[in-house]
């Protein structure tokens, strides 16, 4: 039986955490599994990649791989491809990792599935569809590699204790098709917890009218201590916070213990991003609001009253309790 | 410089999507042209009024599409290309990329854009599909562009912040939506669109034939997700702050 594979971007804190849990999924799907590294340090994370599951790293150190996206780490695939011939290739969400995958398929003719949650078997994956109000599985067919991008936190990530081989890969890209070149890069993360582990997100979309209003989210995740401030697309597409704040299809995918949408209506692109949240408070002052029919605590009212008070309460509270 | 819009005919992105019985979503006159593309197209009507050229609108649809591609029209595109034919219906991924790379193909241009994703497939794979199709560079998530002596230089939307990248020509490239506020036809730009060139397409006209764009994945089977319901919705007033302060306390979150 023909391998599955993991596309494994290499970033400076190591392997992608998604390439962890789709080890983790594709060592239930077969016994062959391996992991393509791409990215300085790729040889260095086939023990984390190895103890997830995957016996064959293949792994790329060069620099090319994270100076220009997308294009060298589809040719290494490529090549790799030709030689091996696996029979499925799981990748994690990112932009990057779409248009590797993307370009990919131009070159194997093999089909390609995207917001992939689940694989229930070696030819077919599930995906959500109209903000997971619907679970469709879809048979892939056509010639193998069928490639599957996996959405983030489809599964957890469990090592498994094994070891890998590492197989270095060499590929001999000529300078005019390594295409587009990264010459800076700016981070714009928010202070405070990462949104992914924080137990509670505090989320603000277009009913906050404009960027000062963050500010009323900062002061309630501060009373609350440990809560992190994410945004909807509408919020990041307007400019008042970064992308880095967005959560939804395009953006972050939260699973914390409280999620609390304010000024948020609940966009089928939003709540595909949210909705694994354990309670959801939602906060609009439109009554018809989607938001409002999936949250555990719906508010209807005005969030500049709303958000001020609750993190007076939050702190009247600790201080009496 | 000449620039290639793809452009999508959706379903009413503030309607309520249906599947029909062929698992397909239902695709009627009430769409419209994918706002996410229209940040593309304002993009590309700014470069070419900034430095001359073309932008040609490409839309690849049933008979309905035409209605988004007047609207790019009525925008300001030059002209435009509708691509249609029977053996489209259902299309994925591939048969859209080879479609769209062939439409390219036939053309001289030097800058191909499109939305980073569509507003009712989500794929988000295609324009890089193409890019690798017709051999050139590509940048995905671009929210501002300019030129540059080594072609265009963007920042690219990473999940840190941003990138600046450079970047030959030709490209394929996906414009986020924020990148830019695009224009409302204006009524002489609704008048002029009915006059501009329209030309429509099959499959064989871009030298493909029905095998090259069958699918190669099917629906098999949908149903209704666990309901998320059991909700409660109450209006605000004396207790509301203290009933969210509870639910958190619950949570232990406080």
């Amino acid at each position: 039986m023909s391998a599955i594979w993991v596309y494994a971007p290499v970033i400076s804190e190591g392997p992608h955490a998604a390439a962890l849990e789709l080890l983790t999924k594709a060592r239930t799907l077969g016994d062959q599994v391996a992991a393509v590294a791409l990215g300085p340090g790729a040889s260095a994370a086939a023990e984390e990649l190895g103890s997830h599951g995957a016996s064959t790293v293949y792994a790329g150190d060069d620099a090319v791989y994270v100076e220009h996206p997308g294009r060298p780490a589809a040719d290494a695939l490529a090549t790799l491809v030709d030689r091996h011939h696996p029979a499925l290739i799981l990748f994690p969400t990112t932009y990057d990792a779409r248009d590797v995958a993307g370009r990919l398929q131009a070159r194997t003719g093999s089909t390609l599935m995207s917001n992939a949650t689940d694989l229930p078997a070696r030819d077919r994956a599930r995906t959500e569809i109209f903000g997971g109000a619907k679970v469709v599985d879809v048979e892939l067919g056509g010639p193998e590699p069928r490639l599957v991008l996996v959405r983030p936190h489809s599964f957890p990530a469990e090592p498994a204790g094994g070891s890998a081989e590492v197989v270095p890969i060499d590929v001999d890209l000529a300078d005019d098709r390594r295409g587009a070149r990264i010459v800076e890069r700016h981070e714009e993360a928010a202070a405070g917890p990462k949104l992914e582990e924080a137990p509670v997100v505090i989320a603000g979309g277009r009913g906050l009218g404009g960027p000062e209003a963050f500010g009323i989210l900062d002061d309630l995740a501060s009373a609350i201590g440990g809560a992190a401030v994410g945004a909807s697309r509408a919020a990041v597409d307007a400019g008042w916070v970064p992308y880095s704040f967005q959560i939804g299809q395009t953006g972050k995918t939260v699973k914390p213990e409280v999620y609390l949408a304010v000024g948020i209506s609940g966009a089928l692109q939003h709540v595909v991003g949210m909705k694994g949240a354990r309670r959801i408070v939602a906060i609009n002052k439109d009554a018809e609001a989607p938001i409002l029919k999936m949250a555990d605590l719906g508010v209807v009212g005005d969030l500049f009253q709303i958000v001020p008070q609750l993190a007076e309460e939050i702190r009247r509270r600790r201080s009496a309790g | 410089m000449d620039v290639v819009v793809f452009t999508k005919f959706v379903p009413d992105p503030q309607g309520t999507p249906t599947l029909g019985p062929d698992h397909l979503l239902v695709r009627g006159a009430d769409g419209a042209l994918d706002p996410g593309d229209e940040y593309g197209l304002e993009l590309a009507l700014q470069l070419v009024e900034a430095e001359g050229g073309h932008v040609t609108a490409v839309s690849m649809g049933p008979e309905e599409a035409l209605a988004g591609l007047q609207r790019a029209l009525a925008m300001g595109a030059d002209d435009g290309v509708l691509i249609t034919d029977a053996s489209l219906r259902g299309a994925d991924a591939l048969g859209t990329a080879r479609v769209l790379a062939a439409a390219l193909a036939g053309r001289t241009w030097d800058l191909a854009i499109a939305g980073v994703e569509s507003t009712d497939g989500y794929t988000g794979t295609v324009p890089a599909t193409i890019a690798e199709l017709v051999d050139a560079a590509g940048i995905s998530a671009v929210r501002r562009l300019e030129r540059a002596e080594a072609g265009i230089r963007v920042e690219r939307q990473v999940e840190a912040g941003f990138d600046v990248l450079e970047c030959p020509l030709p490209a394929v490239i996906t414009v986020t939506a924020g990148a830019n506020e695009p224009r409302y036809p204006s009524l002489k730009g609704i008048m002029q669109a009915k006059q501009k060139p329209l030309e429509r397409l099959g499959i064989e006209d871009l030298g493909l034939s029905a095998d090259d764009v069958a699918p190669t994945q099917a629906v098999v089977e949908v149903t209704d997700a666990p309901s998320t319901a059991g909700g409660e919705v109450i209006v605000a007033g004396d207790d509301a702050v203290a009933r969210i302060a509870d639910l958190l306390a619950e949570a232990k979150v406080i």
